[in-house]
């Protein structure tokens, strides 16, 4: 379960914001993306999870291995907390919840409809739907947003758990997680905007 | 290698475009003037008709350019969804704003024409409902474009919006002409092509038929001409977007 | 799959609308077509079945927005094109959703409204077989329409612009299906069109709707 990206440029609105980005992340380890605003974070994480090609480069792990969170965590407001979990656990062909709902301590929580959680409740239920994706490699864009201290640490606990259990997670935050995992600053990535042409990108209109 | 794809490239196409739109617009001009005076100026008139016939010289050429611009539309986005040229699609764009207005043309010019002939400015007949079909495909079409910012993400959804719609047309045009038979007379201009008109009730004539043949030669270079403009302003919107955009990364 | 439409039939219920503001809807022109028209029973029982189709049609429509818009607001639609759904069958998943909580209730309700607008007595199993067959038609173009216009701010008034012309032949055979039932003509040619168009409509659209949804994701 290793994801190594290697030469990969990607694009926002057809012009490259990242270029020549090369990592391994090995199962076991974490990697926290860093860098300013605007510079590609969350383009970047989208084209790893395949939601959107990426320029050139590769980016290679095995198939469906990836789980993506973002800001917004699909939750439905007309459904309970343990109905939402739930979908999610059978669209990824999972049955067991318990140990999502543990490790984010949702239990009171359960018979509640998800419109009436506070904003960093329903950020813990969105983080639990990772547990029950049941895929290895976590790819998380400013997962800890809305959450108080004790969360982020309950938070960081369950990546920590997901780590030892052989999985591997590459997180794009603003904040310390006190993770012993490695740091990937973009910053020296961003696209300077001279490329070969390959049809399909703005870059071929200069 | 010497490929015609090479000329895909938008720089490419823009220089040569802008070497052949003069020739194409003078020769479209020439055409038109030529055939549109012939047509208006020196023709009998048709003895049940009488003149209100000469509008065929409008109303054929702009109602063939209405189908088949929709037909280069699809083939154009097939290329593009297949070889990525931004070219390619940008002309369907291009070409696009130039049928919805041959549309309109020939529905105008086409109730012109019924209000003597038919004693009303619209029927439901299969032909008119088809146009007013294929221009509501073509404001659609256009309307998708405006709406979406990233001009590629327009590209494709416009593309495969040509590809679904042009069989949902040709399902309206077997429906529409299975719902009501209709008043219009069959096409007759490709007949009179090929048979020389002795029959003047069944088939365009050929005292008509040489001037409409030059009109609709007009309106295929006025159409060319024009995209091949329009095609080239989008090539120089992109460019300087492009250019913009490369300059605020700095 | 089945766990998709589940949570989407529940959503129905629960967020109310789902089920009866199309049938509230169809009501309203049913109703109010004997006022703008006159309540002449010979007129009404000739227009009924068209009546009745293009109801069931602007039903449909009103809820299209409703198909993916809410799925895409709250992120559902980018975890579900990273999950091993295949994004072909979710979106006919949606489309057979949309089915049932609106097509199926018209379908069902359709006699009703049949009575109101004096439809004649062998029209009535026509209306039914036609709208039963021509309405999973509208749901799966109106999915397309929904996955083309979802990422934008005000679709709807593009969406209604995008499907009206996709939604003719269906029209077309679905009423003339319903008229000529009703006035005892014989039905076979529009019927076998119309179901032709369904199935058709229902084996090739969803590949162009996931296309489209595919493109509007990245």
């Amino acid at each position: 379960m290793t994801l190594t990206v290697s030469d990969l440029i990607v694009a926002r609105g057809g012009i490259a914001v990242l270029e020549g980005v090369s990592f391994t992340l090995k199962s076991g380890r974490a990697l926290v993306i860093r860098g300013p605003n605007g510079i590609g974070k969350t383009t970047m994480l989208r084209t790893i999870a395949g939601l959107q090609p990426p320029m050139a480069g590769k980016v290679d792990a095995p198939e469906e291995s990836f789980a993506y969170a973002a800001h917004s965590d699909g939750l439905k407001s007309m459904l309970s907390v343990e109905e939402n979990l739930r979908f999610w656990a059978s669209v990824f062909g999972q049955s067991d919840i318990d140990g999502a709902v543990q490790a984010f301590d949702l239990e009171d929580l359960l018979p509640r409809l998800a419109g009436a959680l506070s904003a960093g409740q329903k950020r813990r239920l969105g983080l639990a739907r990772l547990l029950v994706t049941g895929r290895s490699i976590w790819i998380l864009d400013e997962p800890t947003v809305s959450l108080d201290t004790q969360s982020v640490a309950r938070f960081a606990d369950a990546v920590r758990a997901h780590l030892a259990a052989g999985g591997s997670a590459l997180i794009a935050t603003h904040i310390d997680l006190g993770l012993e995992g490695d740091v990937l600053d973009v910053g020296p990535f961003k696209a300077t905007g001279h490329h070969a042409d390959p049809a399909g990108f703005d870059e071929s209109f200069l | 290698m010497s490929s015609i794809w090479e000329n895909a490239n938008p720089v490419k196409f823009s220089r040569l475009a802008g070497v052949v739109l003069p020739w194409v617009s003078g020769f479209a001009a020439v055409a038109l003037v030529v055939g549109l005076v012939w047509g208006f100026f020196f023709t009998p008139d048709d003895f049940r008709q009488g003149s209100t016939v000469k509008i065929i010289y409008l109303h054929v050429p702009s109602a063939m350019m209405a189908i088949n611009i929709w037909a280069m539309m699809l083939v154009t986005s097939l290329i593009w969804l297949v070889r990525r040229h931004h070219v390619s699609v940008l002309a369907a764009k291009g070409a696009a704003s130039v049928g919805v207005i041959m549309t309109l043309i020939a529905l105008f010019t086409g109730a012109v024409w019924g209000q003597p002939m038919w004693g009303t400015w619209w029927v439901w007949d299969p032909r008119l409902t088809s146009f007013l079909i294929l221009f509501l495909f073509y404001l659609g079409y256009l309307a998708l474009w405006e709406a979406i910012d990233n001009p590629d993400t327009a590209a494709d959804l416009t593309s495969v919006l040509c590809i679904v719609g042009s069989v949902f047309a040709l399902l309206s045009r077997y429906a529409v002409n299975f719902w009501n038979q209709g008043l219009h007379q069959g096409a007759s201009v490709m007949r009179a092509g090929a048979v020389t008109g002795t029959d003047t009730e069944e088939k365009v004539s050929n005292i008509f038929f040489y001037p409409l043949f030059l009109c609709i030669i007009g309106f295929v270079l006025l159409f060319v001409a024009l995209v091949l403009l329009r095609t080239r302003t989008e090539i120089h919107k992109r460019r300087t977007k492009a250019l913009l955009a490369r300059e605020h990364l700095g | 799959m089945i766990a998709l439409l589940t949570r989407d039939l529940k959503l129905a219920v629960r967020a109310g609308g789902g089920f009866g503001l199309g049938l509230a809807f169809f009501l309203i022109v049913v109703i109010l077509v004997p006022f703008s028209v006159g309540p002449e029973s010979v007129l009404l029982s000739r227009i009924a079945p068209g009546i009745l189709w293009l109801g069931a049609l602007l039903a449909c429509l009103l809820s299209l927005d409703r198909i993916l818009a809410l799925d895409w607001e709250d992120g559902t639609l980018d975890l579900v094109a990273t999950s091993p759904l295949p994004l072909e069958g979710v979106v006919a998943v949606k489309s057979l959703a949309h089915w049932i909580t609106t097509g199926l209730p018209l379908v069902i309700a359709a006699p009703v409204f049949g009575l109101l607008l004096n439809l004649p007595a062998p029209g009535y199993v026509w209306l039914i077989l036609s709208l039963a067959v021509g309405t999973p038609a509208l749901s799966v173009v109106g999915t397309f329409g929904a996955a083309l216009t979802v990422g934008l701010k005000r679709g709807g008034l593009l969406l209604s612009l995008l499907v009206l012309p996709l939604y003719v032949p269906t029209l077309i055979f679905g009423a003339e299906l319903a008229r000529r039932g009703a006035e005892g003509q014989a039905t076979t040619t529009p019927l076998l069109m119309l179901a032709g168009i369904t199935f058709g409509a229902i084996a090739l659209l969803p590949f162009a709707s996931a296309l489209v949804l595919r493109i509007n994701l990245r």
